[in-house]
């Protein structure tokens, strides 16, 4: 593989780069799914190739190719710098990076069991028993379920004389049911919606999720929601339950600290952001009640690393500290607008066919100190909501609505009647300064986001969100 | 790009080697390329040369799918492998259909060889030239300018073989000022189609007329929508699945024949318009039909895939995802009716209303009912007495779209804007909160 890597940088160079990198990948992918009493997918996948990322005459240029030869690689390399080339016929400043030392190691997602192993004939038999489960209840139409795994194998190395072998593991499964009545339609899902949970690791990670378990609760919801009546727009207090929660963390202040987009790099697409950088250090982000950690060290996180796709080594940070914002996720190349020496190693890349932007690592709400029943029994009136069902935010993250698969009625501190259809919408520093409460380590869990989009042409991500439920005060729920 | 013999060489090689009952293969290869740039400088530039494989591999009644993408012979046998490997394991599955035999395709007009002539060069000379108009009207350029090409054939051991190229150019860009934003954008499979310049202009035309914009209050007002903006009726297009709605999880369970929509309003799923030239074949390789899915606000037709078709003793309709058809059919390549009235006689028609460039970030909050939350962006204006008279601050819009479609009351000629759309004045339109957000 070096001497491929070197072909490549050597190329580059010969050609002009001032820098080149090259991430060479092998991935390698398992899903299955099944549908009511039928299998609705079974298969694998592999997928090869490499990406060239050069800066030449002070601009960047990307190639990528499906073809690992040596003709291809001098191909590419040659096509990033005429490339870069291009682009420094527009550029206003020099590109330049912070520094990073150089690396020479191996890192791999820690996982027990290899998910590739297990034989599909288990995977099949569990997801269909999930389903069978779910059909025996009254008024379920669709039982959905699967589980997918992927490992990815990459190989980066740049011409500042970094060589990283990095194999990252993830596995996840979930499933839902779909309850149908009379110009209706309710889902459920467990444990989370978007597709299941997931986490870094091997088969354990769906062996610890108590799938069969659950499977019956979640049809007798969504059976329940077709009769369950529709809220009545109000003004009141929101408990966020983990799960919408940490969806709720991802749009609103994830997507919003990405200082490539602060800086309006995907202004023609997803907008911007309202955490200009004269917000660093002062801004009242939330109540000193939210306090936000980025951390691409934390064990199983979806963004779990060893190093970043630019060879910047994973790290943890402050986002928010009692309230009061004090950090970015950033790249080499624009960690020295705020003013910092190196970059938090938040780049990636959704394959070798893509250049890495800045993407949010794992970010969570670290816990407070309130049990969710205390936290219940302290509310007077209001509504208890989770498992999200549609999200949509501004193009600065500023105004949100989110809606949940199931809610709550909260009165005099007691959970009664579900609701159905619930959402609530705000506007971000309001929501997060409302906070009042957080519930503790013991209802912390990292959840994972499987879709995240970003970029042009777009690109997908995986991360995680910690979270514990929370208490929002004053709410628009609807 | 892989030539048709080349896809077909290996296609035949698949079908040679497979031990199968049955064996369905796809090979396709692509490349593309984008420019990117924000903040009046390009700063990112790619490329992407791929090709792909994937193989179904049916015993019996029992299928399975393998996937690559590498072309070499080892690659080609290993996949093949993997596919009646899964396959064995797989239970059987009484509904399984036999693969498809030959069909023929009608042909359509969707490469344009002078795609693949566009250099990295030539795409920083066109955003040159929107940047510095950008920088003379004291505004920030970003956007991206793209150019892709592909070819692809599926065939399977029935000796069926259907074969698409097709080639594709977009350039958009939002002109950034102060407190307003304007955007423009265009994508065809032909390289001419898509003039940057001229939509550089009105990104920028749109952003300076929206300077100062003006705070105006939540609620139901006259909206015109630009055909950008009309694709909020995107989310109206999954009720036209069969599969949903036998399961009723569609907006047309129970509603085939009846008038749902304005008597204005006519919709059909056609990839062989002359403004779509879409693929001719599904996933099955099932030739695809155009199908009128609502006629004069009639629920006229649904799509069908092979297996739900089967089921109804009807013909697929050619918008299947093919394997085992297990979520059924989308109508791709829609298109609406439109009318003769021009876009200024739209504005010149309204007392008060809101002229709108765009939506954002749009999710369904309730599929059955389809109401659809948005946010509306990059150009955004108030219309008094038939004329623009402001900008206007951004909408959090909560809108049902079927009542959207009976409040049409004059559109446009349709153009090409992912769909086939009229631009439209659609009264009543709801709009819930509002942002600062530009």
């Amino acid at each position: 593989m070096k001497e491929l890597t070197n072909l490549a940088l050597d190329t580059a160079t010969r050609l002009g780069a001032s820098y080149a990198d090259i991430r060479i990948i092998q991935t390698k992918y398992e899903s299955v799914s099944a549908k009511n009493e039928k299998v609705s997918g079974i298969g694998k996948s592999e997928n090869e190739g490499f990406g060239v990322r050069v800066i030449a005459n002070g601009a960047w240029g990307y190639a990528s190719s499906s073809l690992v030869t040596k003709s291809e690689i001098e191909r590419i390399a040659a096509a990033a710098v005429d490339t870069a080339k291009a682009s420094a016929t527009l550029k206003k400043a020099d590109v330049e990076l912070a520094p990073e030392e150089s690396y020479e190691d191996v890192w791999r997602t820690p996982f027990d069991k290899n998910p590739f192993d297990v034989p599909l004939e288990t995977k099949i038999d569990l997801l269909l028993k999930i389903n069978a489960e779910m059909m025996k209840v009254k008024g379920i139409k669709v039982a959905s379920s699967r589980m997918g795994f992927k490992r990815e194998l990459q190989f980066f190395a740049n011409s500042e004389g970094s060589f990283i072998e990095q194999e990252l593991l993830r596995s996840g499964a979930g499933y839902s049911a779909t309850a149908v009545g009379e110009g209706d339609m309710q889902i459920r899902s467990f444990p989370c919606s978007h597709g299941g949970g997931a986490l870094c690791g091997g088969y354990e990670v769906v062996d610890e999720l108590p799938l069969l378990e659950n499977a019956q609760q979640t049809a007798e919801e969504a059976s329940a929601l077709l009769r369950a009546p529709s809220y009545t727009e109000k003004v009141t207090d929101l408990i966020l339950g983990g799960s919408q929660l940490a969806l709720q963390i991802h749009e609103s202040i994830g997507h919003p600290i990405e200082l490539d987009r602060v800086l309006g790099t995907e202004a023609n697409y997803a907008g911007t952001s309202f955490v200009t950088i004269d917000k660093l250090g002062s801004f009242q982000y939330g109540s000193p009640a939210v306090n936000v950690v980025a951390d691409s060290t934390v064990p199983r996180g979806l963004a779990t690393i060893g190093y970043d796709d630019e060879g910047v080594q994973a790290q943890k940070w402050d986002i928010i500290r009692n309230g009061i914002f004090v950090g970015y996720l950033t790249s080499r190349e624009n960690a020295s607008v705020i003013g910092e020496k190196r970059s938090r190693g938040a780049m990636r890349a959704d394959g070798w066919q893509r250049i890495p932007l800045v993407r949010m690592t794992n970010i969570s709400l670290m816990p407070g100190d309130w049990t969710l029943d205390d936290l219940i029994a302290d509310t007077k009136d209001g509504v208890y909501m989770d498992s999200n069902k549609s999200w949509s935010i501004d193009q600065k993250r500023l105004n949100f609505q989110f809606g949940t698969e199931i809610a709550w009625e909260i009165k005099n501190g007691k959970k009664n009647r579900m609701l159905k259809n619930a959402s609530y919408q705000s506007m971000t520093p309001e929501f997060w300064n409302s906070c009042d409460a957080v519930c503790n380590e013991d209802h912390f869990v990292l959840w994972g986001i499987g879709n995240c989009g970003k970029g042009q042409p777009g690109q997908t991500a995986e991360m995680s969100h910690g979270a514990a439920p929370a208490r929002f005060r004053n709410i628009k729920v609807f | 790009m892989l030539s048709r013999n080349e896809i077909k060489n290996i296609l035949d090689k698949i079908m040679d080697i497979s031990t199968a009952d049955e064996t369905e293969a796809y090979v396709g290869s692509h490349r593309s390329s984008l420019t990117r740039f924000a903040e009046n400088r390009v700063h990112q530039n790619v490329s992407e040369d791929g090709v792909h494989l994937s193989i179904t591999a049916m015993l019996g009644k029992s299928m399975g799918d393998a996937s690559t993408n590498k072309l070499d012979d080892e690659s080609i046998k290993k996949t093949v492998a993997d596919a009646i490997e899964i396959a064995r394991f797989a239970p059987p599955d009484d509904e399984l259909l036999p693969r498809l035999s030959p069909q023929t395709y009608r042909e359509v007009r969707s490469y344009d060889p002078t795609v693949d002539e566009l250099a990295p060069m030539d795409r920083a000379q066109a955003v040159g030239e929107a940047i510095r108009l950008c920088e003379e009207n004291g505004l920030r350029a970003a956007g991206a300018f793209s150019d892709r090409s592909g070819s692809g054939a599926m065939a399977n051991s029935s000796g069926l073989f259907a074969f698409h190229q097709s080639s594709g150019v977009n350039f958009s860009m939002t002109a950034q000022g102060d407190d307003s934003t304007g955007w423009a954008g265009k994508s065809s499979h032909k390289r001419h189609d898509v003039d940057p310049g001229s939509l550089a202009r009105i990104a920028v035309e749109k952003s300076l007329k929206s300077r100062e914009p003006k705070s105006i209050p939540p609620g139901k007002y006259t909206v015109i929508l630009e055909p950008a903006a009309v694709g909020v009726m995107n989310f109206l297009f999954g009720g036209f699945n069969a599969l949903a709605v036998d399961e009723g999880r569609s907006f047309f369970a129970g509603k085939m024949g009846q008038k749902v929509l304005g008597d204005n309003i006519t919709l059909i799923s056609d990839p062989y318009h002359p403004l779509h030239q879409g693929s001719p074949f599904d996933g099955d390789g099932v030739p695809t039909k155009p199908v009128i899915l609502i006629d004069k606000g009639v629920a006229a037709n649904l799509v069908y895939d092979r297996l739900t078709a089967k089921k109804h003793g009807v013909e697929p309709t050619g918008h299947g995802g093919g394997g085992r058809n297990a979520y059924g059919a989308y109508p791709s390549n829609t298109v609406m009716n439109g009318g003769d009235a021009t876009l200024e006689e739209m504005i010149a028609s309204t007392d008060k209303g809101i002229l709108i460039t765009r939506f954002w970030y749009m999710r369904v909050v309730d599929p059955m009912k389809v109401i659809v939350t948005g946010m509306t962006r990059d150009g955004t204006f108030l219309i008094e007495n038939g004329e623009i008279v402001c900008g206007i601050k951004n909408f959090r819009f909560n809108q049902n779209v079927v009542e959207m479609l009976n409040n049409v009351e004059m559109m446009s000629e349709p153009v090409y804007s992912g769909m086939v759309v009229p631009a439209m004045k659609v009264r009543d339109f709801n709009f819930t909160s509002g942002t600062d957000a530009v």
